[in-house]
């Protein structure tokens, strides 16, 4: 031993006391042993009989007790999403000897599909033994079947469940979204246990956004069951064999969107058969109003369990049913885009409003042969800004973009919420593009490709070229136009009713920063000359707007799919239907004190004033129909 | 410690203390761990269903650990002891390092990947941390003062936060359990003892009210799985039912009823202690806990003869920490205590804690077979 602190140590003063440590730690050690033992006789010998019993013929299950999922509403209180009782085939994994055989014989019944073996298999092996899964959902005739034929499927049952129901089908897909069976992948994001009773979850739109406000909180009650694992009887909470107080689930949050479904059932009438979107927005709150992208797909055959062969269809569909175009179309923005780069060169001064252009039809930089055209051919003659908007001048617009210089122009236009998420409460959206020479390097790898050209502003001018823009970034800009410089975030979700109390919560609109540049004038300006387009006999929407007892301030907007070479003339006749042009348009209404705003997008059209104008018409003859509102009759299923 | 010192107690312990060829061999430790892993394999076999591959590797596992009880045993305590910082703070660091990477890789934290074996550094603390605690005792007198027991504080709750940090709370537990038991058998008083408990529980009120509400709900399912039978008490009610119909003489090997066992979701690893309850009753567990009981009871009388602090303090932690382990398992399968993750000793299947566990064994062995034949 190291000697130095021997004189400190007292070794058998030392030992004694760890004597005596080891002794009292030698006792605790028998006494919890003796706890321990304890336990096991209680469990073991003093319950026997019943766990015994519990371990054999009749066992108990907890079973847990789904919570109903919250109702959708719109604004008005039309029910947009809600849940209908029906039966289903649920498999408990545990009770089941052979699921392979399991499963054909109830494709034998005709109550699975062939192609649904593998998902059901991986759905059943993914849940724990005593969660209940979800096979399919039974008609009333299917549902009678199996009842006769139970007692032969061990661990194959039926249940009494409520799917979830839309009543308008297509025309809410696209915003509210849809439930469909949990996934494998839904799992890992989930809190498993509150989700032991449930089937679906929200995969898209409002439905997924809004999922943990939907769900509620699971309940379970304790059941006794025979070795087929039937219920016998459900245990109450005073009897003595119940080890668990029951739970009542706690149902979710119903919500109440910001559509108005007489407006959305307008716009997916208006859109009727085309590939387009329409998004209708409040210019004073964000609230969305309308959000439809065609065509449209039935949100219930998801809920009732669509067969993989029916999603592959729908999924390789060369219309894209499934793509929801409002968010997630990007498309170049033609002359819609001119309105904004008005109020941009107004700020930066590049032009007087008054100073007129002599348009001849075309236009070339100087010094290049390239020759600009306009739009449709056409000499507007001399025009100024008020006229080169009403009548869409391509030719005022190239100079004016010129003018302004490349950096101003896409600033401005960033600042209405070009080339970013509008920041709408559900996912899904694109960012669309605002091109710029600090883009352009971002973007293309090769040095040559980085150059940006005096032409590619020259077109920006007019919305072509790189430029792209989203139908709700359109009807977003649209309502910042209205609203001079106000934004809100695009919202859908209105409130939310507790599910128990029937409490109404509503929500605040979600600001964004002000677009500050621009003076009342010139605001004034550019409404104004919106106006001429839908009320001056030369505007460009004039036709379609003929007549409308409100005011709208709007802008038509066509854009190439193909590029037209110099010689040549777009002819629609020789031009493949997907190689049309698509029409668009952004408008707010009425235009002194503004409600709603719009963005509209009609692919391969032929044109803003064709395609695009008369959709806005139809929506916004319903919007101001208001106070001639009658219930829209809902089919049945 | 001078050369000399070293042949002396060689030739002290030549012949009497040592097996054959001077090999030290603690002839009763071994026989009753063989004794507590064949019982543990003949359950873990039926618990997996007759699975021989599994069973081969666990077999495999208690080879190296028996491996590293054998060379363990033949190091000397005063080698132990001079390597005990070395090993602390190689294991701390390599706690650091797993914690790092974790936070680089968003994964799991607990595994150091050595390329062919993949290793917990956790394990290292479960013996590194009563070895540094008895270290640091070692030239001091006993009791230790308040800054002392300060001191030992620091050097268990380091590696203890880094490891409940991972996440992985039932470790975190054992290594306070290890370091908190050498510290008393230090001989911190019985005041001491009980202001600090004292001031342990006053400081809860304040804890809870800090904490957010979702925590409080975790804490209490925690606390109380049952509340939570979809989830945690989904194990616990199995597992009572289990243990409860094995009765008193069970139901016999490999007759648990299947269908049952097949709810317990880790009846090869934490749960097997009610594998066991099923198939061979009560009195196939009392023989499992008195197997346990002495071994813990030769660990205590190995501390007892111990020569020095350092000895003594380790193998009296070791044998309790392992005690511990036994408790807290079986009171988690049984429903005594809260769900913390924690296997049962030398008869779960895994190989880390198995070698862990032979390692400690190894020092105890250590310590027995090198005393001296007069006291120091």
């Amino acid at each position: 031993m190291a000697g130095s602190s021997l004189q400190f140590k007292d070794p058998w003063q030392e030992q004694r006391l760890f004597l005596s440590r080891v002794i009292a730690a030698g006792i605790i050690v028998l006494l919890l042993s003796g706890v321990l033992v304890t336990r096991l006789v209680q469990l073991q010998i003093v319950n026997y009989e019943r766990f015994a019993e519990l371990s054999q013929g009749n066992r108990y299950r907890i079973d847990p007790v789904p919570p109903t999922r919250g109702i959708i509403y719109d604004r008005n209180g039309v029910v947009i999403a809600e849940n209908r009782p029906n039966w289903e085939l649920v498999a408990i994994g545990e009770q089941i000897d052979n699921l392979d055989r399991t499963l054909r014989s109830l494709e034998q019944l005709g109550l699975v599909d062939r192609s649904e073996h593998d998902t059901l298999r991986k759905l059943v092996r993914s849940h724990r033994g005593f969660e209940r899964v979800k096979l399919a959902n039974l008609s009333e005739e299917q549902a009678a079947t199996f009842a006769v034929r139970r007692h032969l499927f061990s661990g194959v049952d039926i249940q009494e469940a409520l799917t979830r129901y839309y009543p308008f089908g297509e025309a809410s897909a696209h915003a509210i979204g849809y439930v469909s069976s949990v996934s494998e992948t839904d799992l890992e994001r989930i809190d498993r246990s509150n989700y032991a009773g449930t089937s679906h979850i929200g995969k898209t739109g409002v439905e997924r956004a809004y999922e943990d406000r939907l769900h509620g909180q699971v309940g379970y009650r304790q059941l006794v069951v025979n070795a087929q694992g039937r219920v016998m009887r459900t245990l109450e909470t005073n009897d003595p064999d119940v080890d668990f107080q029951s739970k009542a689930p706690v149902p979710g949050e119903n919500l109440v969107v910001t559509l108005d479904m007489k407006l959305q059932l307008a716009a997916q009438e208006a859109l009727a058969d085309t590939r387009g979107a329409v998004v209708a927005i409040d210019p004073r709150s964000g609230d969305v109003l309308a959000l439809v992208s065609t065509p449209s797909f039935d949100g219930n055959r998801f809920a009732e369990g669509l067969s993989r062969r029916d999603f592959v269809a729908l999924n390789t569909d060369p219309d894209k049913p499934l793509f929801n175009r409002a968010l997630a179309g990007t498309y170049p923005p033609g002359s819609t885009v001119k309105p904004f780069i008005a109020l941009t060169a107004l700020q930066h001064e590049s032009v007087a409003p008054e100073h007129e252009i002599y348009c001849p039809g075309e236009w070339r930089l100087p010094g290049q042969t390239h020759r600009y055209r306009e739009g449709r051919g056409g000499v507007h003659g001399n025009v100024d800004l008020h006229e080169a908007i009403v009548r869409s001048c391509d030719v005022y617009f190239y100079q004016l973009a010129m003018a302004i210089g490349i950096e101003n122009l896409s600033n401005g236009l960033t600042a209405f919420g070009f080339g970013a998420p509008t920041g709408l409460d559900i996912s899904g959206e694109q960012s669309g593009i605002v091109p710029s020479p600090e883009w352009k390097k971002r973007n293309f790898s090769r040095r040559e490709d980085q150059v940006w050209f005096p032409g590619e502003t020259v077109i920006t001018g007019i919305g072509q070229g790189y430029m792209l823009v989203t139908p709700i970034q359109l009807a977003s800009a649209g309502a910042t136009l209205a609203a001079r410089g106000t934004r809100f975030a695009p919202r859908l979700l209105l409130g939310t009713e507790n599910g128990v109390t029937g409490e109404m919560s509503l929500l605040d609109p979600v600001a964004l920063p002000t677009v500050e540049d621009h003076a009342p004038e010139h605001w004034q300006l550019v409404s104004d000359a919106m106006v001429g387009v839908t009320s001056d006999p030369k505007g460009t929407a004039h036709t379609q707007m003929n007549g409308a007892h409100y005011t709208v301030a709007g802008k038509t907007g066509t854009a190439q799919v193909i590029g037209i070479a110099q010689d040549q003339k777009y002819r629609e006749e020789d031009i493949d239907e997907r190689q049309r042009d698509h029409g668009l348009f952004v408008a707010f209404a009425p235009a002194d004190a503004p409600r709603i705003a719009l963005g509209i997008v009609v692919e391969n059209g032929g044109g803003g004033s064709r395609a695009a104008a008369p959709v806005a018409r139809k929506v916004l003859d319903a919007f101001f129909a208001s106070e001639n509102y009658v219930a829209y009759v809902v089919s049945e299923p | 410690m001078s050369l000399a010192s070293l042949e002396w107690g060689r030739a002290a312990a030549g012949g009497r203390k040592r097996g054959f060829k001077g090999v030290v061999v603690d002839m009763p430790l071994l026989l009753i761990l063989f004794a507590i892993v064949g019982l543990g394999m003949v359950v873990l076999y039926s618990a997996v269903s007759g699975d021989s591959g599994l069973l081969l590797r666990q077999a495999m596992r208690f080879g190296v650990g028996l491996a590293a009880f054998l060379v363990v045993a033949q190091i000397p305590p005063h080698y132990l002891r001079i390597f005990t910082p070395w090993l602390y703070f190689l294991g701390v660091g390599l706690l650091l390092v797993v914690a790092v990477e974790g936070e680089i890789g968003k994964g799991a934290q607990r595994w150091l990947d050595l390329g062919v074996v993949r290793f917990q550094p956790s394990e290292l603390l479960k013996l590194a941390v009563p070895m540094m605690c008895a270290w640091f005792m070692h030239e001091r007198r006993l009791p230790p003062t308040f800054p002392q027991i300060m001191v030992m504080g620091l050097i268990v709750l380091t590696p203890a936060i880094l490891i409940g940090e991972q996440p992985d709370l039932g470790t975190a537990v054992l290594v306070i359990a290890a370091g908190g038991l050498t510290i008393l058998l230090a001989g911190i008083s019985v005041r001491v003892m009980l202001t600090f408990s004292f001031l342990g529980l006053a400081t809860l009120p304040v804890l809870w009210s800090l904490m957010h509400d979702y925590q409080k709900a975790r804490v209490f399912t925690f606390l109380n799985p049952e509340s939570d039978p979809l989830g945690t008490g989904y194990n616990i009610i199995q597992s009572k039912i289990a243990i409860g119909s094995g009765g008193l003489f069970g139901k016999g090997w490999m007759n648990g009823s299947q269908s049952y066992l097949e709810f317990l979701p880790e009846r090869s690893t934490d749960f097997i202690f009610a594998v066991m309850a099923e198939e061979f009753g009560l009195l196939g567990l009392c023989l499992l806990i008195v197997l346990y009981l002495a071994l813990v009871g030769r660990g205590l009388y190995i501390a007892a003869q111990a020569q020095d602090t350092f000895s003594r303090l380790l193998a009296g932690a070791l044998s309790l920490t392992f005690f511990v382990y036994v408790f807290v398992n079986a009171g988690m399968v049984s429903g005594l205590l809260p769900i913390v993750g924690v296997p049962l000793p030398l008869v779960s299947a895994g190989g880390t804690s198995m070698v862990t566990i032979m390692t400690g064994f190894g020092m105890l062995a250590s310590i027995h077979g090198h005393r001296k034949l007069l006291a120091a």
